[in-house]
């Protein structure tokens, strides 16, 4: 089956000739047109004649010997990163109709990598959300369900779902994620897929929809972890236009997979064993643990004591970010415009038609966390409260290499479960957000599956800039776990 | 702290997010129930703690003072809902 | 001596702070790579980053903050090696991210001052607080069309230094002289071209008034007044509105105003009320910048000169007066003028000839200095006509509106003219022997002790050289004359 295959499995037939770049695409084309109506994880797909002609001119690479590390590789790309002549919505009716006159640097080096585009993944709106439930394009659906209830719908998480539920699907090889907060890991782990959010500063940010400025942060969604390094390695890089950008050299990051992990030293964070958190997960990560010792690894007990006030940090500075990263959505330059007589009431019209309710609600928390009177106590309190969870981890990793923690507290949910109550909803990030306010590179593995068939995943926290040991780890965990399981609703099940 | 209805209908005037009366009550009930939970951080002692502003491990870049960029107006306006020759455009604005 | 309002309650005294916005001289945006020229077509000195579209990101440029610092070093200030970019958010048309990058708690230079002269001579010192980087807003147009107001992007995100004085101020007199020093300063150091016309330079005033040893009461804010004589004259009606306000029983609001200049009064443009919660953060988008201390020395060492260290050097190197001094530096074109005509000669000399003759030559031929029809060179050459007693000091000024006419060297004149001063001594005997012919009346009146008609002899033999006799000599030969 060419849909089910790595991106390492398909780039060695694509080199070898066994088949070429036009039927890898062709057979992904053809998931799409068979699963999106079920998966909605598509916004956009590309016209076939464009995705055919990317494919040859992959297939013309390979021929003459000058192919790049993802060349002729079919892949899905969150429609949050802005494609020069594509639509990019964000999700959002704001950008509906939004057609960029420029390509961000992420998906322009993923094209000089030579990696073919299928199309725009699904998301909640501008990335904010945890179960892809607030896309403006619909939600969208797990391909996982309970074992005896195919017809419960669950959310493949989010807010990049509906790049995880492509790439679990068959729907493209791999896919493009951002993280904020989890987006790219949580998604992962309900999906059954790997999951990797680099260091902040990794991948540039130009061209990539702002949500939190100071968190976001855009990785691979892949199949197999040597995977998740191989599309880092395209995607990473230093970009004089993104401020923020590390000018650190880009490893070759597969080569981190596979490697002993024989000695390093993992710590288990104690107050990652939260209330609330379901036995089987519990169950999973206690494998994990004896997978590592039987890897070789040394694990020990580690304190991050802030780690508790993560998410509540996190959604003072996210919604404070965003509500000023969202203030150019005015209606006159881009996106929609709704008329009125005055400017304001263009901008009230427009910005009230244009954003969602969970958007709306954000930038509004956002602007009060932000206005005279409350900055002291939420935003700046918010701050400090980050340098002590960002010290936490910096001293725990003076004792140890990687942290080892479950990805999310719960496997995959029900559509409009957790709708109701917002807290309940975000802590669903529980586990993904501490690293993210720290900035260090996590990655989620799929570890197995629980009493209803769902999968799990682990996540493995590093050091800043050392995804190579958060990733020999993570290939240690993969390898240990065997995890093959596929989706009900998959490209090769049942056609 | 307590979200009232006034300063409700403040931050939607200042985000410029035009809510309907019914909106705004329903919209103060969840933001206040966010609120409540995120109280919580009131118990960390911050003293002496520098803020964090974004995630600190590189110093700010500078670019060369040279023009690389422009001249790409119709590019820009084509994106734009609403123009006039070379212009965007917004009602009447008076100062 | 300061200036008072005189109320029915007693006497007050105003209050004035000055924020000008002063545009950077630079090739490109504060953190964009479009261009800054002034002029351009509508929108095409727009990057994606000016324009705000999803996705883009500031970068700084290098050379706005190296003119911040060395504007900073030029107000004597205290250069920040920590500052920050901030978030300022509010919604306009003018402004595409909904946000102004700018910096609020940590500005890039800190506090400074600069003397002002007043037109008695007083010299005073005003107190910078603060000056800060910041992108300026776009451009709009209401004359356009009945029912919407355009937009031009092309000044967004051109680079702004803010420079906040003190409230210092206390005659509106003040408030013209700082301007005009902080003008000068900045064009002599060429961050700021100073032009308060094109909109280069904007100064919002802040005005408020007290009776003598009160604290503050409430000040008002006048936005972008944009000429130094508006300023002047906004503060002198604004303080009189709160006089009258106060002396009523009322309370002045704190809000801010404009100044129309053709009704000649402040109206009110934003109330308390409305006033905007800009919602400042530290721009994630943004490290904070971090200077060198070894960088800042080399752009202070590497300078230009400044008018006050200017002025100085003029009065001790060219011995001129204080006064002279300071007209000669108030503007860099002229100061280097000058100096090419005094090096080397009498300073005093070349001093009388630039503010004398060159300044009314200038404006009756509506040339600036750097159009002059006389070159420095030039005038020099003529100075030193004077000095070798080629020519006279009178046969000077002839030769000068020659030169300023013509365009051609002072010796070519000389000599098509034939405006050589006489020094023969025959000549000029001869010339006193026919003048005493003609006058032997008068002659016998001097010789009977009316001294006085000297002057009458030595006009009357000038006459006769055509103004070309060297006086000196004409005196002692008149005086051999007539002293038989």
């Amino acid at each position: 089956m060419l849909t089910g295959l790595t991106l390492t499995q398909a780039r060695a037939g694509l080199t070898t000739r066994k088949f070429s770049a036009r039927e890898l695409a062709q057979a992904h084309l053809d998931a799409i047109a068979r699963l999106n109506t079920a998966l909605n994880a598509y916004i956009t797909v590309l016209p076939e004649a464009d995705v055919l002609a990317s494919a040859d001119a992959a297939d013309a690479r390979y021929a003459a010997g000058t192919a790049g590390i993802m060349d002729g590789l079919p892949i899905g790309v969150k429609d949050l990163f802005c494609t020069k002549g594509v639509r990019t919505t964000a999700a959002s009716k704001m950008l509906a109709d939004f057609v960029p006159p420029y390509e961000s640097t992420v998906t322009a080096n993923l094209l000089g990598a030579g990696a073919v585009f299928l199309g725009k993944t699904n998301l909640d709106e501008f990335a904010m959300g945890s179960a892809n439930m607030s896309s403006a394009f619909g939600p969208t659906t797990n391909p996982w369900k309970r074992k005896g209830d195919e017809a419960t719908a669950l959310v493949p998480g989010g807010s990049s779902g509906g790049s995880s539920a492509a790439v679990a699907a068959g729907m493209a090889l791999a896919a493009t994620g951002t993280d904020t907060g989890g987006s790219i890991r949580q998604p992962a782990a309900y999906c059954g897929i790997v999951g990797l959010k680099p260091t902040y500063g990794r991948c540039s940010r130009w061209g990539t929809i702002a949500f939190a400025s100071s968190l976001d942060q855009a990785g691979p969604m892949t199949r197999s972890v040597a995977d998740a390094g191989l599309m880092l390695e395209a995607m990473a890089g230093f970009d004089a236009k993104d401020s923020t950008s590390s000018n650190r050299a880009v490893p070759q990051f597969h080569k981190a997979v596979g490697k002993s992990v024989k000695g390093l030293r993992v710590g288990i964070p104690a107050e990652y064993r939260a209330p609330g958190l379901s036995a089987d997960v519990v169950a999973m990560w206690e494998q994990g643990i004896a997978w590592l010792k039987a890897a070789g690894c040394e694990v020990v007990d580690v304190s991050l004591p802030h780690t508790r006030y993560g998410l509540t940090t996190y959604y003072i500075i996210a919604p404070a970010e965003c509500s000023s990263n969202l203030a150019r959505y005015d209606g006159i330059r881009f996106g929609l415009r709704k008329d009125a007589p005055s400017l304001d009431g263009v901008y009230e019209a427009t910005r009230a038609a244009g954003f969602g309710q969970e958007v709306r609600n954000r930038i509004l928390m956002g602007t009060y966390v932000l206005s005279a009177g409350y900055y002291d106590a939420y935003y700046l309190k918010a701050q400090k409260v980050r340098t002590l969870i960002r010290r936490d981890f910096e001293q725990a990793f003076e004792n140890v290499d990687v942290l080892l923690t479950p990805t999310a507290p719960s496997a995959a949910f029900a559509q409009g479960e957790n709708m109701d109550d917002p807290v309940q909803m975000y802590l669903n990030d529980i586990f993904t957000v501490p690293a993210s306010m720290a900035g260090v590179p996590a990655l989620s593995v799929p570890v197995g599956l629980n009493e209803v068939g769902l999968p799990l995943g682990l996540q493995v926290i590093g050091k800043h800039f050392d995804e190579e040991t958060v990733l020999s780890v993570g290939g240690a965990l993969e390898a240990a776990a065997g995890f093959t399981h596929t989706p009900s609703i998959h490209a090769g099940a049942g056609a | 702290m307590s979200l009232d209805l006034a300063t409700t209908r403040r931050i939607a005037k200042l985000a410029r997010i035009g809510l309907e009366e019914h909106e705004l009550e329903a919209t103060r009930q969840k933001l206040n129930g966010i609120l409540g939970w995120i109280d919580q951080l009131a118990e960390v002692d911050v003293t002496g703690v520098p803020p964090m502003v974004g995630t600190e491990t590189e110093t700010l870049r500078q670019r060369e003072d040279k023009v690389t960029d422009g001249n790409s107006r119709d590019a820009l306006l084509a994106c734009a809902p609403e123009t006039s020759g070379p212009f965007y455009t917004v009602p009447k604005v008076v100062e | 001596m300061s200036y008072t309002i005189e109320g029915r309650t007693g006497t007050w005294e105003i209050v004035v702070g000055l924020e000008v916005h002063a545009q950077v001289i630079s090739h490109s945006k504060l953190f964009s790579g479009a261009s800054t020229t002034f002029g351009g077509d509508p929108n095409t000195q727009v990057s994606l980053v000016d324009a705000a579209f999803p996705g883009m990101l500031p970068v700084l440029n290098h050379e706005c903050v190296a003119q911040a610092v060395r504007t900073g070093v030029g107000l004597n200030a205290q250069i920040n090696l920590f500052s920050r970019f901030d978030r300022k958010n509010y919604f306009y048309a003018d402004l595409p991210q909904g946000y102004q990058i700018s910096q609020f708690e940590h500005p890039i230079v800190g506090k400074g001052v600069i003397s002002i002269e007043l037109q008695n001579g007083d010299v005073r010192e005003i107190g910078i607080t603060r000056l800060h980087l910041e992108q300026d807003a776009g451009k709009l147009l209401h004359d356009q069309d009945p029912t919407k107001s355009f937009v031009d992007l092309n000044r967004s995100g051109v680079a702004l230094m803010e420079i906040v004085s003190e409230p210092d101020i206390r005659e509106p007199e003040e408030a013209g002289a700082y301007l005009r020093k902080l003008r000068q300063i900045l064009r002599y150091l060429g961050t700021c071209d100073g032009n308060m016309e094109e909109g280069s330079m904007r100064a919002d005033v802040n005005v408020s008034v007290r009776k003598a040893g009160e604290p503050f009461r409430t000040r008002c804010e006048i936005k972008n007044v944009n000429s130094i004589r508006f300023v002047m004259q906004a503060i002198e009606v604004e303080a009189a509105r709160q006089v009258e306000i106060w002396e009523n029983g009322g309370e002045v609001d704190q809000e801010t105003r404009l100044f129309d200049p053709g009704r000649g009064a402040t109206r009110t443009m934003r109330a308390k009320e409305d006033a905007h919660d800009y919602r400042y953060f530290p721009d994630p988008d943004l490290l904070p910048l971090v200077l060198e201390q070894a960088w800042v020395d080399d752009l202070a060492a590497h300078l230009p000169e400044l008018p006050d260290a200017r002025r100085a050097r003029f009065q001790a190197e060219y011995g001129i007066a204080f006064y002279d001094a300071g007209v000669l530096v108030a503007e860099q074109a002229v100061a280097e003028y000058y100096e090419a005509v005094a090096r080397g000669r009498d300073g005093k000399l070349a001093a009388t000839w630039v503010m004398g003759d060159l300044f009314a030559a200038l404006n009756r031929t509506g040339n600036s200095i750097e159009t002059s029809p006389v070159s420095a060179a030039a005038l020099g050459k003529m100075l030193d006509l004077i000095a070798d007693k080629t020519i006279n000091g009178k046969i000077a000024k002839e030769v000068f509106e020659d030169m300023v006419e013509t365009g051609e060297s002072p010796d070519a004149i000389v000599e098509k003219k034939g405006l050589r001063q006489v020094t023969d001594t025959g000549a000029i005997d001869a010339a006193i022997a026919a003048v005493l012919e003609k006058h032997p009346d008068k002659l016998a009146e001097y010789r009977s002790g009316k001294d006085k008609l000297f002057g009458f002899f030595v006009g009357q033999v000038m006459k006769e050289t055509k103004g070309k006799a060297n006086p000196a000599m004409v005196n002692d030969a008149l005086k051999a004359h007539l002293d038989v």
